[in-house]
């Protein structure tokens, strides 16, 4: 008797479970399936954001495929992407390494690494840019010349700003989850190490570095995904400038759809970066293998 | 941000951007109801004190036709309104800036055609500038009432640093490229820019198509004739701008400074430069923000000097001929009425034309000479009322007179063509694409 209850509890249980599932469905459907389904259909129409819109079959896509902003806004898109994550993966493993260990004053460290992240990116790229002003900025106000350059003026220096400021703002964030990673090898491999005579840096990259693989592998995701995503930052700051040096896809989704209110093709934009977000996605879960999403839960 | 320059108009002439900002704030939308006439227009102080007093005034001599009004920070109006004409939901009254964006209304049939009720009543018509009109007529039809100021681009200039190297203000192109290096060589840059905005780079190329062409070669493009950014003028404009550049004319990092933080202006008051194209209302900034340049005499100003062999009048000008009010088609017969009732009485009555006067505008109704030249700042506000009420012809600002989807492209080109990474004729291949669009 007493077995049947349990039994018919857990099967009550089962069939509640389900249901619970349902306002979050419900949100998903509603703030994400729906509006994707809306952008891709708008990207098949000609609107200026207040007329009527007109379906247009494919002009709005053979607009922006045909133009040659498009293979610019992708190569500078990938650049940041490759670049940010090629500074801030080592930063952030060491700077990571070093606050899971025992040193004094280590929290406190943590805490003001940490501070970047509390900030918002509009507030950020504002005190950026006013730094980096060459005539009333850091450099003209400490009188060092090499400080006062064109930062955001020529193209190059703009996209190095770019991404150090992209990677000042997101090092401490990978630095935790690297923190959590490293926290979680066991101290025994260390012990077996230090009793074959492994140094500090032996043991770094002999024992740290392979038992951080999935970390890697969820932190570099964050970062490859959340770059197709830079827009705030990059809007105050160069605005896509000079020129269109900096002018990432998300900026310019933004500058034809709300400038230039040309809605047809902003939305063909958002469709290619939904489809390059789940490419790149899947590609990363691939090189992970299938245990990476279960890592990414304990590391992070 | 290309939203600058419209951020910079709805910033006080003579309040620091500090204050205006914090002034900026939106209240709810209106309620709309009982059949009163609903106002939507731009927060920010001294403006909006203006715009509102305008309104308590009309709502106490008309009982029976109230306005709500709500005001919007100048960013969100824009996302806003274009919002809620697109909804139908607009209100009676639509603030605006004229040009390319009332096109996009008229096309979408949600302003009224206001060339009749302009017809019938002629007095109201002619008691304002005709040169405001042109941003209110689309395809031969006014869609939109004038008002408030007119605010032209103006040569503005340090006299401090002018008589510190002993030389005169430029009286012709030529005049200003051999400025160039009597100023560098004193380590003084000889113009301001705040080329990030890149509509301040456009007002240089406004005022060059001008001078060297005349008004027809922008007219061409204004009216989306096939390849008329390639007419001899604009390849000579454009030519004669990279020439500037390449001269060292303007001011070092001159493409990673913006003009709404003001920086441009505050390098010419700080004699770090020693002259500046700008708006007018660049002298209320200069007179709250450069502590005594404005009242020391310090700031000089003119107009863009003629360019050798050029066609156009040098009396002509650019820039905001006048804000604009256009009534939404989707209002009732009973708002409609408040609203034309408000545009006859309401508008430009002699107590707003003294405000405006004092906060350092040019108000657009004729006839004001004598309460400008009561102001404090009498000089330069007649300067601006002469040029206003003189120009033969008064350019509106080429990214309000296009269409979005133009002026974008145009902004962008002009980046280029500053940073030199685009040849007079790349930029006018590229442009003659969107011509028309």
């Amino acid at each position: 008797m007493s077995a049947l209850t349990g039994s018919t509890g857990r099967e009550g249980r089962r069939s509640i479970l389900p249901w619970l599932a349902v306002p979050a469905l419900l949100f998903f459907v509603g703030f994400a399936l729906v509006p994707l389904v809306g952008v891709f259909a708008l990207s098949f129409t000609t609107w200026d954001g207040i007329g009527t819109i007109h379906p247009s079959g494919l002009t709005s896509w053979r607009a922006v495929l045909t133009n040659p902003g498009l293979p610019h806004a992708l190569w500078v898109t990938f650049l940041v992407m490759a670049v940010s994550w090629a500074v801030q993966t080592p930063a952030s493993i060491l700077l990571g390494t070093f606050l899971a260990g025992r040193q004094r004053y280590r929290a406190v460290l943590s805490l003001i690494y940490f501070v970047p992240l509390l900030l918002s990116s509009a507030a950020i790229a504002v005190a950026y840019r006013a730094l980096l002003d060459p005539n009333f900025g850091l450099g003209a106000g400490l009188g060092f010349e090499w400080l006062s350059k064109d930062w955001l003026g020529r193209p190059w220096l703009a996209f190095g700003v770019v991404v150090f400021v992209v990677s000042w703002q997101f090092v401490p964030f990978h630095s935790l989850i690297y923190q959590g990673g490293v926290q979680q090898i066991p101290q025994s491999l260390y012990e077996a190490a230090q009793l074959d005579g492994a140094g500090q840096i032996r043991q770094f990259f002999s024992i740290t570095l392979p038992q951080l693989k999935y970390t890697i592998i969820t932190s570099s995701t964050l970062m490859v995904i959340g770059s197709l995503t830079f827009f705030d930052l990059i809007f105050v700051l160069t605005e896509g400038g000079p020129g269109d040096a900096t002018r990432v896809l998300a900026l310019d989704m933004y500058k034809r759809g709300f400038q230039a209110e040309l809605m047809g093709p902003a939305s063909a934009i958002a469709v290619i970066l939904v489809l390059m977000g789940l490419a790149i996605a899947l590609l990363l879960r691939r090189l992970g293998g299938r245990d990476a999403g279960e890592s990414q839960l304990e590391g992070a | 941000m290309a939203l600058s320059r419209r951020t910079l108009l709805g910033l006080a002439a003579g309040v620091p951007a500090s204050a205006a900002l914090a002034a900026c704030g939106s209240s709810g939308p209106g309620k709309g109801g009982d059949g009163a006439a609903t106002y939507w227009h731009l927060s920010g102080q001294p403006q909006e004190g203006v715009r509102t007093g305008a309104v308590e005034r009309f709502n106490e001599a008309n009982p029976n036709g109230q306005i709500e009004v709500t005001t919007f920070e100048n960013d969100a109006y824009k996302t806003k309104i274009k919002t809620a004409i697109g909804a139908g939901k607009a209100p009676t009254i639509i603030w605006g800036w004229g040009g390319g964006t009332l096109r996009t209304h008229v096309e979408a049939d949600q302003v009224d055609d206001l060339t009749p009720w302009f017809d019938e009543n002629p007095d109201i018509k002619n008691r304002l500038f005709p040169s405001s009109f042109g941003a209110a007529t689309v395809n031969g039809r006014i869609y939109a009432m004038p008002f408030e100021s007119v605010e032209p681009v103006v040569l503005f200039y340090n006299k401090r640093v002018f008589d510190d190297v002993g030389v005169e203000p430029p009286q012709s192109w030529d005049d200003i490229m051999s400025l160039v290096p009597k100023f560098k060589a004193e380590g003084i840059a000889p113009f301001s820019l705040g080329g990030q905005s890149r509509w301040t780079n456009m007002m240089w190329l406004e005022f060059l198509f001008d001078r060297i062409g005349g008004p027809e070669v922008f007219q061409a493009v204004f009216d989306g004739e096939k390849g008329a950014w390639s007419h001899p003028a604009a390849i000579e404009a454009l030519t004669k701008v990279q020439d500037l550049v390449k001269a060292g004319g303007f001011i070092k990092g001159f493409s990673s400074i913006t003009a709404d933080s003001n920086a441009d202006q505050a390098l010419l008051y700080t004699d770090k430069a020693a002259m500046m194209l700008q708006g007018s209302w660049s002298y209320g900034i200069q007179q709250s923000e450069g502590g005594d340049f404005v009242s020391g005499g310090g700031l000089g100003f003119m107009n863009f000097p003629p360019v050798e062999g050029g066609k156009g009048d040098p009396g002509n000008s650019v820039g905001n001929p006048a804000q604009y009010l256009s009534i939404s088609s989707k209002a009732s017969a009973k708002q409609k009425k408040i609203a034309k009732d408000f545009f006859a009485t309401g508008v430009l009555t002699d107590d707003e034309v003294k405000e405006w006067i004092d906060t350092g505008a040019v108000p657009i109704r004729k006839g004001s000479e004598k309460l400008l030249a009561e102001s404090e700042s009498s000089e330069f506000l007649e300067f601006v009322y002469g040029i206003a009420s003189n120009a033969k012809t008064f350019g509106q600002s080429w990214d309000q007179a296009l269409s979005p989807t133009a002026a974008e492209t145009l902004l962008d080109n002009i980046a280029k063509l500053f940073q030199l990474s685009i040849s007079p004729r790349q930029f006018t291949d590229n442009l003659n694409k969107v011509i028309g669009k």
